[in-house]
């Protein structure tokens, strides 16, 4: 199903993008199954319509939207971003949607509010029943992160819906943390005080940090970040920082430092 | 054919029939690569496969005397050396694929990979002490060592399939399943045989000493 119009961003990279085969079958959906290959097999069990994500906490007008209402908020643009995993594999993805922001913004934060949390689907019925994360998946962000123009809330890619292995029918792409933070097939946003806890952090704080900026320079505890495979080629690249957004995403992390806030 | 007493011709058939079976997971691995049917990260998936493969067959050796005990189809032991060196040659493939089409000998990276990610460590290590018994698997080596000190290095793949296991499970992200699995089948291959062994030092206790002077291989502590 195809998504139209769609609106060029500058924010696209002109570099090659990955085959679509491969963008599509090669996923990480834990809730579907932890090879590669598992949420393509079983992703199709899960119901992407009707499809409703409540925005709450602390803002003005919490509310709960359907697709349709999510998608008339805003233009929908296709960005072409870099996706890093924490795995040390890369892609080139062109998505379509539109900045998180707008969202954010239709329901009014409160001056309190300092995080955003995503809560993503869990069904135990089409998914997994092992532990394997605490179920539901639970992402966040610094609140100006997720008000960043690049913080993209997406809904399809390669100019069509998402399939649902890749996080149908809503998902958040933040193209300059690993990929994990960018939560797949979201019903519900919290806007909060506190940083929120998340699962790949619960899970091993010591290996996976809140911000996962991704860093060249700060290895995984059981592995280096330094370079990565781009799928569809042989040979490694080496990994640049914040992905290679340095340009638009460094000034959020002023005077951190990125060894602790890993 | 006497199952219990195959003659030499048929044991030499099935040494190759064993072998021949043995190389398919190879070849679909090869053909894979070259058709490019193993998805979208082939080296990871060879990396994965040899590794796995490493594994299937370190077990797999250390299943033949277990096996033979209980069916009591000693020939068995004629085909432990060739299924060992099976392994020895699936983990060459993995250790290959990693420096070669992994890291494409960028010997920074792959020495700091050995000294500082702890599975890498365990990985190599398991390596390195294969090397010494595929060196000494032959005739030749065992006649040159004397049959107890050849078995004394030989038993070091106990530790070897213990750090292989280790090496697996420090690797995965956060699924261990697989690795939980075949840490059982290699606590049970190690088990059975600890479980023999005290069996045999009851029964040596219980018939009590020796009642001739000459060698005697014993097991008492």
């Amino acid at each position: 199903q195809r998504l139209a119009p769609l609106q060029p961003s500058a924010f696209s990279t002109d570099e090659a993008r990955t085959d679509v085969g491969h963008a599509t079958t090669y996923n990480n959906f834990y809730e579907f199954g932890t090879g590669k290959d598992d949420p393509l097999r079983n992703a199709h069990r899960m119901q992407v319509r009707p499809w409703t994500v409540r925005v709450e906490g602390l803002v003005n007008k919490p509310r709960s939207f359907d697709l349709d209402e999510l998608l008339r908020l805003a233009p929908l643009e296709e960005r072409i971003y870099r996706l890093r995993c924490v795995e040390g594999w890369s892609m080139v993805i062109p998505w379509a949607g539109f900045p998180l922001a707008a969202l954010l913004k239709a329901v009014e934060p409160q001056g309190s509010a300092k995080y955003v949390q995503f809560v993503t689907h869990y069904d135990a019925e089409i998914m997994t029943r092992r532990p394997v994360l605490i179920w539901p998946y639970t992402e966040g962000l610094r609140l100006d992160e997720a008000l960043h123009q690049m913080t993209l809330l997406t809904f399809g890619m390669y100019g069509e819906v998402l399939p649902h292995q890749n996080g149908a029918p809503v998902r958040v792409v933040v193209p300059w943390k690993y990929g994990f933070k960018s939560a797949k097939s979201i019903v519900a946003i919290r806007l909060v005080e506190e940083e929120p806890i998340t699962a790949w952090n619960r899970y091993a704080p010591q290996e996976y940090g809140f911000y996962s900026n991704v860093n060249p320079e700060v290895s995984h505890p059981r592995w280096s970040q330094a370079t990565e495979r781009r799928i569809g080629e042989l040979r490694r690249r080496p990994t640049l920082m914040f992905n290679g957004y340095a340009e638009q995403v460094a000034q959020l992390y002023q005077g951190m430092d990125l060894k602790k806030y890993y | 054919m006497n199952l219990h007493a195959p003659t030499p011709f048929q044991l030499a058939a099935l040494k190759v029939l064993v072998l021949a079976l043995c190389l398919v997971p190879a070849a679909l691995l090869a053909h894979g690569w070259f058709a490019g049917t193993l998805g979208a990260n082939p080296i990871e998936t060879l990396q994965r496969g040899t590794g796995e493969w490493t594994l299937n067959m370190l077990l797999v050796t250390l299943a033949v005397t277990p096996l033979r005990r209980l069916t009591g189809l000693h020939w068995l032991q004629r085909l432990r050396r060739m299924l060992g060196l099976v392994a020895f040659a699936w983990a060459c493939a993995h250790l290959a694929n990693w420096a070669w089409l992994d890291l494409w000998f960028d010997w920074g990276a792959i020495a700091a990979d050995i000294l500082k990610r702890p599975y890498v460590t365990v990985g190599f290590a398991a390596f390195v002490l294969l090397l010494p018994l595929a060196a000494t698997s032959n005739a030749f080596a065992i006649r040159r060592l004397g049959g107890r000190r050849w078995q004394a290095l030989h038993r070091s793949v106990y530790a070897i399939a213990i750090l292989g296991v280790v090496h697996y499970w420090w690797l995965v992200k956060a699924d261990v399943l697989k690795p939980l699995i075949y840490a059982l089948v290699l606590a049970a291959l190690l088990g059975v045989r600890a479980w023999w062994r005290e069996l045999e030092r009851r029964r040596q206790i219980a018939a009590g000493a020796p009642q001739f002077k000459g060698k005697v291989i014993r097991i008492l502590r």
